[in-house]
């Protein structure tokens, strides 16, 4: 396996470094599972993301780069900037030294809003913007990499999103948070920019915002995290291979589900530790000694996949009138699954959760693998049965107050939508008044198209068809999704 | 009687549309029309059914059933297979649903939150002018944020008295001008011109003219003169002009042999003689 990745034509030096480092840290055992949890693993069942066996950072790092702003950075020897170069310059030095799972951050920060006090001549503006944004795609050689704008508009923000259009790269990903105080200029160009290069995605800040008691950021696929913290870890349940234990839906409510939750809880619990008291992280990290990060900020995730081929299986539902995503019977035995899932992870209460999150870790909707068959990311409907879109936010938003640290759901909208692009801010607004948490969308158009959080392009997965190399390491779990999952797949919503 | 009771035939409706007015509208479309165009994209919507059940012996899955001597439709068995618009000879659907104006409002209330408004069209909608009068006056009660638009073909004399309550209530409408020339426009549709230049003109003076709509069939019509002449009335104002191509898509198969869409230098060529006439907003589709 070494010597086959280091011989590799198909990879690029530092996808090389990165796999070396994983082959590494794979070749130890140093975490204490039970019996019942190696059994999971090894059935598919539980599974830690590839992870490693050894995590030495935690997995998603948001950290607060307001604190960088303000005060610069000691070790990096950077001080306090002071206009629009070097305010792009310092934060593209900071983004090399934030760690993550992917070895790449997977938060930038609010970026209008950090680049906004150096805006004084917009042309200026622009081109600093143009190359900061340029210099990120192809150094940051990752998709799960993410930025954030909103709720305010701002002028950065309205540059950012130009910018992208005219760019369409797929790195960094991009949100803005969406409120009340959003104005419906900025939401049109970031509904006009998403047709283009599928980006960004809508979060509704009033849950978020509720749910984190203030700052959060979306980082990764679509994932909410407090700033100046993160996830230690994230280790997700298939819930349709597990449905499969189950001989009925009560087995599955009562016996099943309870007990698979438990081991996930210690696993999450035993990784989370190994970060927190073996890795050295909190200690040795320039980023919590700046105060950029904070232990008690961080938490662990708790996903799960695979909920609509679940719930067919306990209900036995072969029919598209009888199966998730048009059934009464399956959208409420859904909600009793997930509602049990979200008390299960409340009542765990642990020293691998930080204060701030009243010592639980958090419920997360997972968006699912490259390798993944037969599980549908999260909760959503599986590709291909999607109803019309009106049933189908309907259906969707009652299970995205479970998931604070993340859920969402993708739409694909034809070209009309170009030409009456507040059509799809209306819909956008009637989900979010529905309690919807997050929506994204793009167009059947687009180069730049969402997989199942993070973005590729179809270029770039031709190029891999083809056996070339190509720089965004996400380009192959892109290409994965798209040929087990029908990931691109998805309804078109059209008129 | 109540107003509340007044029913209304109607064939179908989206929940939502963004091709019928701003943002994303609810559109509901009624059953039955004035005008016989040629190029009808939907002309199973003209006439209303005469129980001739030709309809209920093709449908292949009992969704259509006779009972009192009328055709009824479930749609819950409906494979949607359009066997049923095929084999009808009198241009109607059994496919139509009696609502009253309470029944509609429901519908409304499920989408209200997703939508800016809605959108009534045909059919012709404003044959069902006072049952909409209601319906709008409805609307405004319950979600006055919402705003309520008509689509037609601009037949009825919107100026006369007995209009005035349905044209207040409606906050602007879309309009479809097919031909400026009378006989042009006769020969399309079976009906004079004069009406809907009358209403061209007058909905633009009270400022109720969202938008005009000309279909743009190659070689058979004087595409050009109709832009021509709506530009001129329309110039400098912020109504839309959407310059629609034809498409076979729809249209009765004896006919679509002798109508040929344009080609899209064509289309060009007519949104630049509109702007050169200093049309505001043009739009192809």
């Amino acid at each position: 396996m070494i010597l086959e990745t280091i011989k590799s034509q198909k990879i690029t030096f530092e996808q090389k470094v990165v796999t070396l480092a994983r082959l590494a840290e794979g070749s130890i055992e140093v975490l204490n599972k039970s019996e019942a949890l190696k059994k999971y693993i090894e059935d598919g069942i539980i599974c830690d993301l590839f992870e490693g066996n050894a995590p030495y950072r935690p997995r998603y790092i948001v950290p607060d780069y307001d604190v960088f702003m303000q005060n610069g950075s000691k070790f990096l020897n950077l001080d306090k900037p002071t206009n629009i170069w070097e305010a792009v310059h310092g934060l593209l030095i900071l983004y090399k030294h934030v760690p993550s799972i992917t070895t790449m951050p997977v938060y930038l920060g609010n970026i209008d809003y950090l680049l906004e006090p150096f805006i004084k001549d917009e042309s200026e503006a622009y081109l600093a913007i143009k190359l900061f944004l340029k210099h990120i795609d192809s150094t940051i050689t990752d998709s799960f990499c993410h930025a954030n704008i909103g709720p305010k508009e701002t002028k950065a923000g309205l540059i950012i999103l130009k910018v992208m259009r005219e760019l369409e790269l797929p790195t960094p990903n991009l949100t803005i948070k969406y409120a009340e105080e959003t104005s419906d200029k900025i939401a049109v160009e970031a509904i006009q920019t998403a047709l283009v290069t599928a980006k960004p995605s809508f979060a509704n800040d009033k849950i978020f915002r509720d749910d984190f008691k203030g700052e959060y950021g979306i980082v990764s696929c679509y994932n909410g995290l407090k700033v100046g913290g993160g996830a230690n870890t994230l280790v997700r349940v298939r819930l349709g291979a597990l449905s499969k234990l189950a001989s009925s839906k009560e087995e599955f409510l009562t016996k099943v589900l309870p007990e698979v939750s438990k081991e996930m809880l210690n696993y999450i619990d035993e990784r989370s530790k190994f970060v927190i008291e073996e890795s050295g992280f909190y200690e040795s990290s320039f980023l919590v000694k700046e105060g950029l990060l904070e232990k008690e900020k961080f938490t662990g995730l708790f996903g799960f996949v695979g909920l609509a081929e679940c719930v067919n299986n306990l209900l036995g539902a072969t029919e598209k009138k009888d199966r998730f995503g048009y059934s009464e019977v399956a959208a409420d035995l859904a909600l009793e699954i997930v509602r049990s899932m979200s008390s299960l992870v409340q009542n765990h209460k642990t020293k691998y959760a930080g204060e701030f999150f009243g010592n639980t870790h958090l419920l997360h909707s997972q968006v699912g693998i490259d390798t993944d068959r037969n599980e549908s990311p999260g909760c959503r409907i599986p590709v291909g049965e999607e109803p019309e879109i009106f049933e189908h936010i309907v259906q969707s938003a009652p299970f995205h107050q479970y998931c604070p640290s993340g859920i969402g759901d993708i739409f694909v909208f034809d070209e009309t939508y170009k030409s009456n692009p507040e059509a799809i801010l209306d819909i956008i607004k009637g989900a979010f008044e529905t309690d919807m948490r997050f929506f994204s969308l793009y167009s059947d158009s687009c180069d730049v198209v969402r997989v199942t959080g993070y973005l590729v392009k179809r270029s770039e997965m031709e190029k891999l068809d083809k056996g070339e190399q190509v720089l965004r390491d996400t380009t192959i779990l892109g290409k994965g999704a798209r040929d087990n999952a029908k990931a691109l797949g998805r309804k078109l919503r059209s008129e | 009687m109540s107003s509340i009771e007044l029913t209304a035939k109607i064939n179908k409706i989206i929940k939502f549309s963004n091709v019928d007015g701003p943002g994303n509208r609810m559109a509901i479309f009624f059953q039955g029309c004035n005008f016989n165009c040629e190029y009808c994209h939907n002309p199973e919507t003209i006439n209303i059914c005469k129980n001739c059940y030709k309809c209920v012996d093709e449908c292949p899955t009992n969704a259509l059933y006779i009972e009192k001597e009328k055709v009824v439709w479930n749609d819950s068995l409906c494979c949607e297979c359009d066997r049923c618009i095929k084999s009808c000879g009198f241009d109607a659907s059994p496919k139509v649903k009696e609502y009253s104006v309470s029944q509609l409002v429901k519908e409304v209330a499920k989408v209200k939150a997703f939508i800016k408004g809605v959108t009534v069209s045909g059919g012709e909608s404003t044959l069902q002018y006072k049952f909409i009068t209601e319906f709008f006056k409805e609307i405004k009660k319950s979600w006055p944020n919402l705003t309520c638009f008509v689509d037609t073909n601009g037949s009825l004399d919107l100026e006369k008295d007995i209009y005035k309550e349905f044209v207040e209530v409606t906050d602007s409408f879309m309009l479809d001008v097919k031909a400026w020339n009378e006989e042009e426009h006769f020969k399309l549709t079976e009906k004079r011109v004069e009406n809907v230049i009358k209403n061209l003109n007058f909905l633009k003076e009270i400022g109720k003219l969202f938008e005009v709509r000309t279909v743009v069939v190659q070689g058979k019509l004087n595409n050009r003169m109709t832009i021509k002449n709506v530009s001129e009335v329309i110039a400098k104002t912020d109504v839309r002009y959407k310059i629609i191509k034809y498409r076979h898509f729809g249209v009765r198969e004896i006919l679509q042999e002798t109508l040929l869409p344009p080609t899209d230098k064509e289309l060009e060529e007519l949104e630049s003689l509109a702007q050169k006439l200093e049309v505001k907003n043009t739009l192809i589709i």
